[in-house]
């Protein structure tokens, strides 16, 4: 009968995993949508802690494109937002979504590129740079994923008199993260758009000689404005609006604001602190 | 090349230093996929054995929907439990959604199949000559049905370590319903995604060959039973 005991106290072992799986505490809990950028720098790991510490609020996050975790934020499925995509946070809480915004930190966009160079687009005007890679037809990785920076790089596109090239082989829409995106552009030796927290992240990756380089920056169009959003108690009844409300005043606080400037990898900072 | 040189090293390190992130990722991995693999088998058995062991009309229909089942994409699963258990969706008061039961329900649909239509092969291949045996030796129903379990145990036996291989190895529906939130539901196949589309592929090999390692010592263990 020896078998019988094997099994039954694999059996017991096994419930009691299953129990286990919902035995975790459920108070003050936030659960936060936000983007790949906040998340794949690294960012995010350094500062919830802090936040954590100092609030007694545990904040858990799910990192995904702007446009995804906007919808996740309609849905009700999460408490509060982390994105970087303006002009859709303010229609979003003009259709009842979201209440309040509040802007916490800033970056910048940049095209990079390989060193060679192929479309000559270094130093130029976004807007030349773009219409110089379509004339060469040069491989250029688009997040195509909807997620902030892929709207920002929509509206460039639009601005500098050209029809997005959704169908052009030399456009490749990768559907992935900044990181990965970035991966791929290196390995098509192509062109892509980043933020610049996510491109020093991947420079401090490559040992600081990453083999893309910042060919195009500068511009006022480029400037990346990451804000808090708390959603509208009115369409989420059940979503934490005060713990959501605690997060973004914490965000905005001076210690927060000093640890984003404090935030570096090669001794570049990441992001700066701009909340009002 | 270097990376997956690179990568066997940082997988021993990764577990002999005791990396929080990793061991929460392998402990979530093994809770959600056994919780689901259980559940599953608990569906899935009864139901395959009533196919298999009964005659009825409609019979070769269900077991084509069945074995269409077999097919279900891991991402279509995970959007559809996603749509159910969002809070806009008809279960969403439940609160499942980044959550491990939430990965627990998409995986048991995935694997209930798996178990139900092997159970129902294995059922159905009896030698029928066993259960004339068995009438003739003045059998009851339930001891027939006894027996007949009893022959197929080691069907079952394959049936669930096939559904745990599935379940342990699936990324659709964890990524999707899970959310891949770190320390919380991020197991290892949506850390190996993570780490991937971050261009670490040495953390990915290393979390992949501990992926491996949990299914080595999964199928050691059950094979000792078999031995028993």
């Amino acid at each position: 009968m020896n078998k019988k005991k094997i099994f039954l106290s694999i059996l017991a072992a096994l419930l009691v995993m299953i129990l286990a799986i919902n035995a975790q505490a459920q108070n003050k809990n936030l659960m936060m949508a936000t983007t790949t950028s906040t998340d794949n720098t690294g960012l995010l790991d350094y500062l919830i802690p802090h936040f954590e510490k100092e609030t007694g609020i545990a904040l858990k996050w799910t990192a995904t494109g702007t446009g995804k975790a906007l919808k996740l934020g309609q849905n009700c499925d999460v408490d509060v937002l982390l994105v970087h995509a303006p002009p859709a946070e303010k229609k979003y809480i003009e259709k009842g979504y979201g209440k309040d915004r509040r802007q916490v930190m800033y970056n910048d966009f940049v095209i990079i590129g390989p060193e060679s160079d192929p479309a000559g687009i270094k130093g130029k005007s976004i807007s030349d740079a773009l219409n110089a890679v379509k004339n060469k037809q040069a491989m250029f990785m688009s997040r195509g994923d909807d997620s902030g920076t892929n709207k920002k790089e929509k509206l460039l596109w639009e601005n500098a008199g050209i029809s997005i090239p959704d169908k052009e082989k030399w456009y490749v829409q990768t559907g992935q993260g900044m990181l990965a995106t970035i991966n791929v552009a290196q390995e098509r030796n192509g062109y892509t758009m980043t933020d610049r927290g996510t491109y020093i992240k991947y420079q401090s990756q490559k040992g600081g000689n990453a083999p893309l380089k910042v060919l195009v920056e500068g511009d006022k169009i480029l400037l990346n404005q990451y804000s808090v959003l708390t959603l509208d108690p009115k369409n989420c009844p059940n979503a934490k609006y005060d713990l959501a409300i605690q997060f973004s005043n914490w965000m905005a606080s001076q210690n927060a604001q000093n640890l984003i400037k404090e935030f570096r990898l090669l001794g570049k900072e990441l992001f700066i602190p701009n909340a009002k | 090349m270097d990376f997956i040189v690179a990568g066997f090293i940082k997988a021993f390190e990764l577990l002999v230093s005791g990396d929080s992130s990793t061991w929460t990722a392998v402990w979530a991995t093994l809770k959600v996929s056994t919780c689901s693999m259980l559940l599953s088998i608990g569906a899935g058995l009864p139901c395959g054995f009533l196919i298999g062991y009964f005659d009825f009309t409609g019979k070769k229909q269900l077991r084509t929907l069945l074995d269409t089942m077999l097919a279900l994409p891991t991402v279509f699963i995970g959007l559809a439990v996603y749509a159910f258990i969002s809070h806009q969706g008809p279960l969403g008061g439940l609160g499942l959604l980044f959550t491990l039961t939430g990965i627990a329900i998409g995986q048991t649909i995935l694997a209930f199949p798996i178990v139900a239509a092997i159970t129902a092969s294995t059922i159905e291949g009896i030698d029928t000559d066993l259960k004339l045996t068995l009438v003739s030796l003045g059998a009851g129903k339930r001891n027939i049905i006894a027996t007949c379990l009893w022959e197929v145990r080691f069907g079952i036996l394959a049936a669930a370590v096939t559904a745990y291989g599935r379940v342990l190895t699936e990324v659709g529906i964890s990524m999707m319903v899970g959310g891949n939130i770190k320390y919380h539901t991020r197991t290892v196949t949506t850390a190996i995604a993570l780490e991937t589309n971050k261009g670490l592929f040495a953390n990915g090999i290393a979390l992949g060959i501990v992926l491996i390692s949990i299914a080595f010592i999964v199928n050691l263990s059950l094979s000792f039973l078999r031995k028993q």
